[in-house]
């Protein structure tokens, strides 16, 4: 087993401003997720020395939260790779950990997006060879991946909904996601269209949002507050930027960054209690069911179907709602990581699942383009 | 300046070249593949061997999609990646024919649109069709 396995556990979580937190600022949400969290873990910000943050607004994320928070850290990231980013700032914060760089790393991230509604700017330079056609970014970079999958496997628009339909009724189940309300198929195929195949229940929120983790070595996460969540592996991949440059629309680089994350958990899709996937548009979770292993390529359309990834199906997925029902303020990355922690931790109220030991985290970023597998357990697993 | 410096680079070769009527791709002469969109090294081998070679402009729809607006702001309109027969793929669109009636498989001619502030090439059904 590789040498970084269980080498950091997620010693606290937390949330803030999820859905609508109008008149706050990008700082103040994620201050917020960062307070939360370091109560969650019995820590105070002056016990923080190693800082990770990327922001969709403040190309040095990790200076400008410091400044904010009045932290002097030992080490810091601010690398962006779209909304993979915090996943793979864990696997970069663990590093930082096992070589002694810093001891309590905070990753934090956090966007006012929804009530910003389209003023924050962008600081991505447009493609010269993909703008003059005017796809809507991100979503037609995923439709087109969305088409080529139903032309090669003949995966239906029904499948997509399931995707949706199955979100939603986890989102029922808790509390802070932002759309609780039933959903059908039917209500799926009928929303308002955006770029074919998908319409608007095909896309992900746009809410505002922060969300925020603390690790720390095993020996000391054990002297804190809540139960220890050790990292047990963790893999990322990426093999293009834009969807042009996809090498098959099909298969994402989850399919490299997964098994290179199992090898290092010294686990299996099989001993996987729960999947926690990035969820930016329904074609994506069947697209990483496949490339993570939990189902053949091309069978995941037939993989979700009939309620098989909603509550009480054959593979418990996306428990908070996801991006498509929950949340999604920008970046979504961090979120599935925090309900993976909360599930093991046994936090998750009606949607709780009995037990769980074993759970991945799954982030994408840019389109389609960034991956990074996290495989997490209970301290009874390091 | 140094000599290697004094031509303009690929990319505004590119739009050069587009804008004199011409869709121009690479070719590596070190491993023999073709390359878009335009670079300085060869994305596959990594040699500084690119050449200029005029494209056949015969592509085929790789994936399709239609981007719907609210009707105030316009009617719809199609973005399509296109498989050139050099090996490349791009982004484009196909024109003549209404944007659902787009179909990955379809075969596809370019031509370039000066209709805008800047060319871009767009594809129509091959053989004249629709
Ligand atoms: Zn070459």
């Amino acid at each position: 087993m590789s040498g970084l396995r269980g080498a950091a556990s997620i010693a606290g979580a937390g949330t803030y401003g999820l859905g609508e937190a109008p008149g706050q600022s990008e700082l103040e949400i994620t201050a917020g997720a960062v307070k939360a969290a370091l109560e969650d873990a019995g820590l105070k910000a002056a016990d923080v020395d190693g800082v990770f943050c990327a922001s969709m607004t403040y190309n040095m994320g990790s200076l400008t939260l410091c400044e904010y928070l009045g932290i002097a850290p030992k080490f810091s990231d601010s690398s962006m790779i779209g909304g993979s980013s915090n996943l793979a700032h864990l696997l970069t914060a663990m590093m930082a950990i096992a070589t002694g760089q810093c001891d309590v790393a905070l990753v934090a991230y956090g966007s006012n997006q929804r009530s910003m509604s389209g003023r924050l700017v962008s600081t991505s330079r447009p493609d010269p060879f993909e703008s003059p056609y005017g796809p809507r970014q991100p979503i037609t970079s995923y439709a087109l991946a969305a088409s080529r999958h139903m032309h090669e496997y003949g995966t239906t628009r029904e499948q997509l909904a399931e995707v949706a339909t199955a979100a939603r009724a986890w989102a029922a189940m808790n509390p802070d996601a932002f759309l609780r309300e039933p959903l059908s198929i039917e209500d799926v195929l009928n929303s308002r269209p955006i770029s074919d195949p998908f319409t608007v229940r095909d896309c992900c929120l746009v809410t505002d949002g922060g969300g925020a983790v603390i690790l720390t070595s095993p020996e000391r996460a054990r002297d804190l507050e809540r139960p220890p969540v050790p990292v047990l592996g963790g893999a990322m991949a990426h093999w293009h930027r834009a969807i042009t440059n996809m090498p098959d629309l099909t298969v994402t680089a989850a399919s490299d960054s997964g098994p290179r994350a199992y090898a290092m958990a010294g686990v299996s899709v099989d001993d996987t209690d729960l999947v926690q996937v990035y969820d930016a548009f329904t074609i994506n979770t069947i697209m990483f069911l496949e490339d993570l292993g939990f189902c053949a390529k091309g069978e995941g359309g037939a993989f979700v179907e009939d309620g098989a990834i909603a509550p009480g199906g054959r593979l418990v997925v996306n428990t908070n709602g996801g991006g498509l029902s929950c949340c999604h303020p920008g970046m979504y990355g961090i979120f599935p990581l925090i309900e993976a922690v909360r599930q093991l931790r046994g936090d998750c109220g009606e949607r709780q699942q009995a037990n769980p030991e074993i759970a991945l985290a799954h982030g994408n970023g840019g389109l389609f383009s960034s991956q990074v597998t996290l495989i997490l357990g209970t301290d009874g697993t390091l | 300046m140094p000599a290697d410096t004094a031509a303009p680079g690929p990319e505004q070769a590119y739009f050069d070249a587009l804008a004199d009527g011409r869709f121009m791709l690479q070719h590596c002469n070190a491993c023999g593949e073709n390359v878009f969109y335009p670079r300085a090294l060869c994305p596959h081998c990594g040699a500084d061997a690119l050449v200029w070679r005029e494209a056949s402009g015969r592509g085929t729809v790789h994936a399709t999609s239609v981007v719907r607006r609210r009707p105030e702001q316009g009617p719809p309109y199609n973005v399509v990646l296109i498989d050139l027969e050099e090996g490349p793929r791009m982004m484009s669109r196909v024109e003549t024919i209404a944007p659902e009636a787009v179909r990955i498989g379809m075969a596809v001619t370019a031509v370039i649109d000066r209709s805008g502030d800047d060319p871009v090439v767009v594809f129509r059904p091959a053989g004249g069709g629709a």
